[in-house]
């Protein structure tokens, strides 16, 4: 019973706290640099696409509302040719971003993407593509990867003796 | 049995297998790589290892090679042992040192028997700083994309490509680490089953190059099990779609059918189905009857196209059907049922309709029994008489060229080798191959193979095989004139046939010659008389050619006769271009004579040129049906993909087609069920077919089976281009699978198997789990009936022996010689397998080159029934004198009906 | 002026008044919940955010009048309106200046028992018609609950009436001009506030409604403007609570300076906050506690203070 009024006096005494409340759009939130808001495909230090198509954002959404359909230029360099994400769908789990294993897809703190018209939450390749490397900077997949693509031949990338000659004798 | 002991558990095992075999089949996950169920043992890879111990008393043991091991009675071992585990997963720690950082590029990415062996050996974290070593690769070919990095040395893919598929141009180059597999230069991989290598290697050093132009994980694909379309074997074939369209083929194992692999063929024919030229929604010609202007073909609707169909057809005096070999069993009953009995033909020219009929009535009321592919393999004799098998059944080559270890291994066996331990099978028999005979018009791919090869002309081989059959059993007919070499031959034929355990006779139609099928016949039925046991086994050009065998109809013939004396004015063609049939005059005479053609077909041909409606039928893809294969074994084959456009099956349009005019009007069949139904109580020759699959009523634990993979991808976004809103996934009226990933996870019955996943096992090496032993048959046995069985009376010999051939002067037999590549009509359509496509040619003998003084490549004018077709010559040493071929089905050559009597111009 | 015309006018003067402060009481209550949570609470529309009960009125009559298909149809229809009849009914016998209130009663208190315990038919038949497993738990833990607090919220006014001798609440109100009843009563101040909480399933009373464990329980069904009168009917309470509360125990009217009305006014509203208070602060009790509590402490409290007020009355009266 005590214990029950010294609830009350105490909730009473936080009216004459200070306020939590942020008076959005007013004033904004701060969003830690890795909060978990619009997804973006970022490009690598070169300016070429990160994004390889492995589709394992795709597979990796609880949501599956990630869709893409990869395409090869001459040189063999693997891109999507197609990227949509239904943002309408998208639950900002993150778990795209965990598992993409060149950088490419990224979380970025921007969270106001509201839409009158559910359709105009679908983003595709082009609305998602930005001229950067997002948060994770330096990172160049092809330079890590023993496959040859334009520009990068075999046994050229980092940790790599050149290639061998299969007829050689030793 | 033996009882063998792991981990303190008994078990009960074959003695015959090794103890890899034996865990596996046994559920254990015990990680490998040079192993392969159809490739046996070589211990090279040292992945398999376990802790065998001598005895009970015995607590230390030793490490051994599981699959080196054969699990004798009383055998015990420990998996779970420490340090075998710690063996395992160092032996891949080693492996992984120089494999390239590239999964996320590497298409094999999902579905790798490296990743499941490494996550399964427990390897998680890299140790070694050094730096990898790297190749270059090599340009393979339109069918295999070549990768050396990625390689892990574990051999399979020479064993497969050398030992078993008797390929020679990919080898091992170079020593320790850095062995490379290859070919000497860079070049188009020759073997007809090189696509195999795509799922023999265990990692992404082969993979599908048709796949990586449009490249989808195998998570992503839905699949369904579907029947090879391209050629009469019927090999199984998983399909996977993404976007609308089919992204690949992957073999799917039918124990009885295909096994393990597939041809070329059947793996990269699929493209055709993404074709532009593919027929998409109905299409009106206002005018197709004049030849002259003709008018562009217009899309309309569906009600449209039915409603104009079925007022043309109304008004017309009478309609003829005409069926396909290459359309499924129910798209040809339905049509039967449409124009009745009397007036469906079987779209096939007089000749070969006559053949595959004559090779249906042998096999059915003959004493001899026809082979599956597996027991091809298992024959210890095989006599080939007049078919380039490579090139008109290529699978069943490589079943022959299987059986030709089986005499060998008797002897590994007889010192104590099992046939499993490939090396030391090999080490004892050495070059020493079981007898393979074959007879043939020029070489074939098998030739390298063959004990004895002889080239004759058509005639002479049939006399070959009389004779042959002559001397197994003194009641078959006799043959006169033969030459001693030829005599010697028979006599050395007959016995190694005689000798045989299980002797298979192979023969088949793609010569046109009626005395060939007699004469194995003769063959088998000698030998079935002298209490031998025996396979007959005959080739049939199309998916379909035995199902429309079996339904009795008359040729194309019967069809144009109908017309020109005026009794029939209207025709439906079902999936069959007639051009590509019959003389192009007759076709032409056909066409002119008909005020009304309608046809189905899913790819634009000059004959759904000439039609006033065409309907788009559905591919292999788009479509539920049965095919029967050459053995007489129906399958059945299911959707893919739910068709884009007014696609759909070509029985559904026909069932359409004769339902009222109103739109309320029911069709005459709401699914598969029903027209399989109708079928087996109108026709009890194929009424066997209705339980080559489940119904569509099938339920495990109450649930449709789903085409999808469980980690099927992008469900809620696909789609959402054209409305955010997701639409319900198609129905599926006519089969127990669903177009989502929807339904059970329980192991499916064999025929309904739509993708190959086991927890651990990602690759197509799942399959394990699949099969009631590791390599062997499928769980609840083989998919597809048998509608053919022997009823094994005595039967009279065929006696009609053709008269030896002699050449005329200037007159040619003109022979079409087929290509495994180009010369099927629908897989020619694929752009990867175009770019196998021979040029047309003339090929004449050499005896025949040299007295015409014709060179390799000199432009040759040859004229056929008139038409005359200027090609380069191509000098074969061994094609018989007076004999000429051109190769079947190209383009510009299509519609000859061979053999043609042909005359060289000058 | 004619006195049916006062009268009417007196009666349009208090539902006009009751209704409103109803509405705005859902804006008090949330800018005063969010006050003691360190927030802001509705503050957009209209000044200070006070037009948010105009925004949820709108949202309430716009949204669809949905009714489960295996509801009992009439009952459904009717429970949400019992709820604001009574509590509107209730509101007449009080006294809210000297000489002004709607009915002089002269069995006043018995008047208000009775129709707080017509105003639980609302909520269990409500419970009930919905069909639905949910809202009939609710619908039997309000009567429970009821049926158990009941029993000494009428025990607990007795002591007032012992003190003022009437059960016209003009009278007791005028009974205490010397001394609030509060004093001499307090306990039977106390376990009225308790019953009075209970009644109106105010938290945190609120077990019939409980979302954590009965969805919204009686409530779960209703939407649109029946489920806003399930809300009219919960503040229109409050407030009757309160202003019983106030005349019984806090003289009424009655206080120097200010006006009687505004006395009145002004006490009442300090009780519509002291509830919200409560809410802000404390934890649901656990049901089968809350009963025993009422049953084992509170019941046999209310007698103790009956025989104990009475004992001192007649020893007074001598």
């Amino acid at each position: 019973m005590i214990s029950n009024i010294r609830t009350l006096w105490l909730v009473f005494k936080h009216a004459f706290r200070k306020r939590v409340t942020i008076q959005y759009p007013e004033e904004k939130a701060y969003l830690a640099p890795r909060y978990r808001g619009r997804i973006v495909l970022t490009r690598d230090p070169d300016g070429g696409e990160r994004c390889v198509a492995c589709y394992l954002c795709a597979v990796a959404c609880p949501v599956d509302c990630i869709a893409l359909d990869s395409a090869e230029d001459e040189t063999g360099r693997r891109y999507p040719g197609m990227f949509r994400i239904n943002f309408s769908r998208c639950i900002y789990c993150g778990f795209c971003e965990e598992a993409c294993p060149t950088y490419a897809i990224q979380l970025v703190p921007d969270v106001e993407m509201a839409e009158y018209n559910r359709q105009n939450m679908v983003y595709e390749k082009e609305h998602l593509l930005i001229d950067g490397e997002g948060k994770y900077h330096g990172y160049n997949y092809y330079k890590v990867a023993g496959l040859a693509i334009g520009g990068k031949g075999k046994g050229e990338a980092e940790n790599e003796d050149p290639p061998i000659d299969p007829r050689g004798l030793t | 049995m033996a009882t063998i002991h792991i981990d303190g558990k008994s078990y009960d095992a074959d003695p015959g297998k090794n103890l890899l075999q034996v865990s596996l089949s046994l559920g254990f996950d015990l990680p490998y790589f040079c192993w392969h169920p159809a490739l046996g043992s070589v211990g090279a890879c040292r992945q398999c290892a376990v802790r065998q111990y001598r005895n009970e008393e015995d607590k230390d043991g030793q490490i051994v090679m599981a699959c080196m091991v054969p699990a004798a009675d009383g055998t015990r071992i420990s998996i779970e042992d420490e340090e075998a585990r710690q063996f395992r997963k160092s032996v891949i720690e080693w492996l992984m040192t120089n494999h390239p950082h590239d999964c996320p590029v590497c298409d094999e990415g999902g579905e790798c028997h490296l990743q499941d062996m490494t996550v399964m050996a427990g390897h998680a974290y890299r140790r070694f700083r050094y730096r990898k070593r790297t190749f270059t690769n090599q340009d393979l070919g339109p069918f295999i994309n070549h990768e050396m990095n990625r390689c892990i040395q574990c051999y399979r893919c020479v064993r497969y490509y050398k030992d078993y598929a008797g390929g020679r141009d990919l080898d091992a180059f170079a020593s320790h680490n850095h062995v490379y597999f290859g070919r000497s230069v860079d070049g188009t991989l020759e073997s007809e089953f090189s696509g195999n290598l795509v799922e023999v290697c265990p990692t992404g050093v082969f993979t599908d190059k048709t796949l990586k132009h449009h490249y989808t994980r195998k998570w992503d694909l839905q699949s369904g099990p579907s029947v090879c379309a391209h050629c009469g074997l019927g090999c199984n074939t998983l399909a996977g779609a993404r976007y609308g369209g089919v992204r690949r083929i992957l073999n799917r194992y039918n124990h009885e059918v295909n096994g393990y692999f597939l041809c070329d063929r059947g793996r990269y024919g699929y493209e055709f189905v993404n074709r532009p030229s593919r027929i998409r929604h109905p299409l009106l010609h206002t005018d197709a009857s004049d030849t002259d202007t003709l008018s562009k073909p217009e899309s309309c609707s569906p009600e449209e196209a039915l409603r104009q169909a079925r007022d043309r057809l109304r008004n017309a005096r009478r309609v003829i059907g005409i069926g396909s070999p290459r359309a499924s069993l129910e798209s040809n009953y339905a049509l039967r049922a449409f124009v009745g009995e009397d007036y469906f033909f079987n779209g096939l020219p007089s000749a070969e309709s006559h053949l595959v009929t004559l090779a249906a009535e042998i096999l059915r009321n003959g004493s001899a029994e026809t082979p599956s592919l597996r027991e091809i393999e298992g024959a210890d004799a095989v006599l080939v008489l007049g078919e380039d098998l490579t090139q008109t059944a290529p699978r069943m080559a490589l079943a022959v060229r299987q059986s030709i270890m089986r005499a060998p291994e008797e002897k590994a066996r007889a010192v104590g080798v099992p046939p499993w331990n490939d090396r030391a099978v090999r080490d004892v028999i050495q070059a020493e191959r079981g007898p393979l005979i074959v007879a043939a018009v020029d070489e074939t791919r098998l030739d390298d193979a063959a004990t004895s090869v002889i080239y004759r002309a058509p005639d002479d081989i049939a006399r070959f095989g009389f004779a042959v059959a002559r001397a197994i059993n003194a009641d078959a007919p006799p043959v006169e004139g033969l030459s001693d070499e030829e005599t010697d031959l028979v006599q050395r034929t007959a016995k190694t046939l005689s000798a045989a355990k299980y002797p298979v006779v192979i023969s088949g139609v793609s010569l046109g010659n009626e005395a060939i099928l007699q004469a194995s016949a003769n063959i088998a039925w000698a030998l079935d008389r002298e209490q031998k046991p025996v396979g007959l086994s005959f080739v049939v050009p199309e998916a379909n050619s035995v199902g429309i065998a079996l339904l009795d109809s008359a040729p194309l013939r019967g069809a144009f006769e109908l017309v020109s004396s005026g009794k029939a004015d209207a025709a439906i063609i079902l999936e069959n271009d007639l051009y590509r049939r019959t003389h192009a005059l007759d076709v032409e005479k056909f066409f002119t004579g008909l005020r009304t053609v309608v046809a189905l077909d899913s790819l634009r041909s000059p004959t759904t040129d000439r039609a006033h409606v065409v309907f788009p039928a559905g591919t292999f893809a788009e479509s539920d049906g049965t095919f029967v294969n050459n053995e007489g074994r129906a399958q059945r084959f299911f959707q893919v993909l739910s068709p884009e456009g007014d696609v759909a099956e070509s029985w559904r349009w026909l069932g359409r087609l004769q339902s009222g005019s109103a739109p309320s009007d029911e069709p005459r069949w709401k699914n598969l069920d029903e027209v399989l139904d109708a079928m087996a109580a109108e026709l009890p020759d194929v009424a066997g077919a209705k339980d080559a699959a489940p119904r569509a009523d099938f339920r495990v634990a109450g649930a449709r089976l789903p085409r999808s993979p469980r980690r099927f991808s992008g469900r809620t976004a696909i789609l959402a281009n054209l409305d955010v809103h997701e639409p319900k996934p198609p129905d599926d009226p006519d089969s127990p699978l669903t177009f989502s990933m929807e339904g059970t996870a329980a192991m499916p019955p064999a025929a309904l198997v739509s993708h190959y996943w086991a927890p651990g096992w990602n690759s197509v090496q799942a399959l394990n789990k699949f099969q009631d032993e590791v390599g062997g048959a499928n769980r609840g046995g083989a998919p597809g009936v048998r509608l053919i069985e022997p009823e094994k009376p005595i039967h009279s010999y065929f006696t009609k022996i053709p008269d030896a051939f002699s050449p005329h002067d200037g007159k040619f037999v003109v022979l079409g010689l087929h290509h495994i590549f180009g010369s099927e009509e629908l897989s020619r359509h694929a752009p990867a397998l175009a770019e196998r496509i021979p040029e047309p040619y003339i090929a004449i003998g050499d005896a025949d080159a040299r007295a015409r003084g014709v060179t390799e490549g000199r432009e040759l004018v040859l004229r056929i029934f008139g038409r005359e077709y200027k090609l380069p010559a191509c000098v074969r040493p061994n094609l018989p004198r007076g004999v000429l071929g051109v190769p079947f089905g190209l383009p510009g050559l299509t519609g000859i009906v061979f053999p043609a009597d042909g005359h060289l111009l000058e | 002026m004619n006195p049916a015309i006062q009268s009417l006018l007196l009666i349009q003067g208090v539902l006009v008044g009751l209704l409103t402060l109803a509405g705005l009481l859902v804006w008090i209550e949330r800018r005063l919940l969010a006050l003691w949570q360190d927030r802001l609470g509705p503050n957009r529309c209209g000044p200070f955010g006070i037009l948010i009960f105009v925004a949820d009125g709108i949202k309430m009559i716009t949204k669809e009048d949905w009714i489960p298909p295996g509801a009992d149809k009439p009952v459904f229809i009717l429970a949400p309106a019992i709820i604001v009849i009574t509590a509107l009914l209730s509101f007449t016998i009080i006294p809210l200046a000297p000489g002004i209130a709607i009915l002089d009663l002269n069995i006043g208190i018995l008047f208000f028992l009775a129709l707080s315990s017509m105003g639980i038919y609302s909520t269990v038949l409500g419970g009930w018609a919905s069909n639905n497993k949910y809202s009939l738990l609710g619908g039997l833990r309000m009567s429970a609950q009821m049926f158990s607090y009941e029993v000494f919220m009428g025990l607990s006014l007795m002591g007032v009436v012992i003190l003022s001798g009437s059960l016209n609440l003009r009278e007791i109100v005028e009974a205490q001009s010397g001394m609030w009843f509060v004093l001499p009563q307090f306990a039977g101040f106390l376990i009225f506030m308790v019953a009075g909480l209970a009644e109106t399933h105010r938290l945190p009373f609120d077990m019939p409604e409980a979302e954590s464990e009965l969805i919204a329980g009686f409530h779960t069904e209703y939407s649109s403007m029946k489920f806003g009168m399930f809300f009219v009917g919960e503040y229109v309470g409050l407030t009757v609570i309160s202003a019983i509360i106030v005349t019984l125990f806090f003289g009424g009217w009655q206080g120097p300076f200010l006006p009687p009305f505004v006395w009145f006014a002004l006490k009442t509203l300090f009780f519509i906050l002291f509830f919200i208070l409560l809410r802000a602060a404390l934890p649901r009790p656990r049901f089968d506690q809350l009963l025993a509590w009422g049953w084992k402490f509170i019941l046999p409290l209310a007698l103790l203070n009956l025989v104990v007020t009475g004992a001192i009355v007649l020893a007074r009266a001598g």
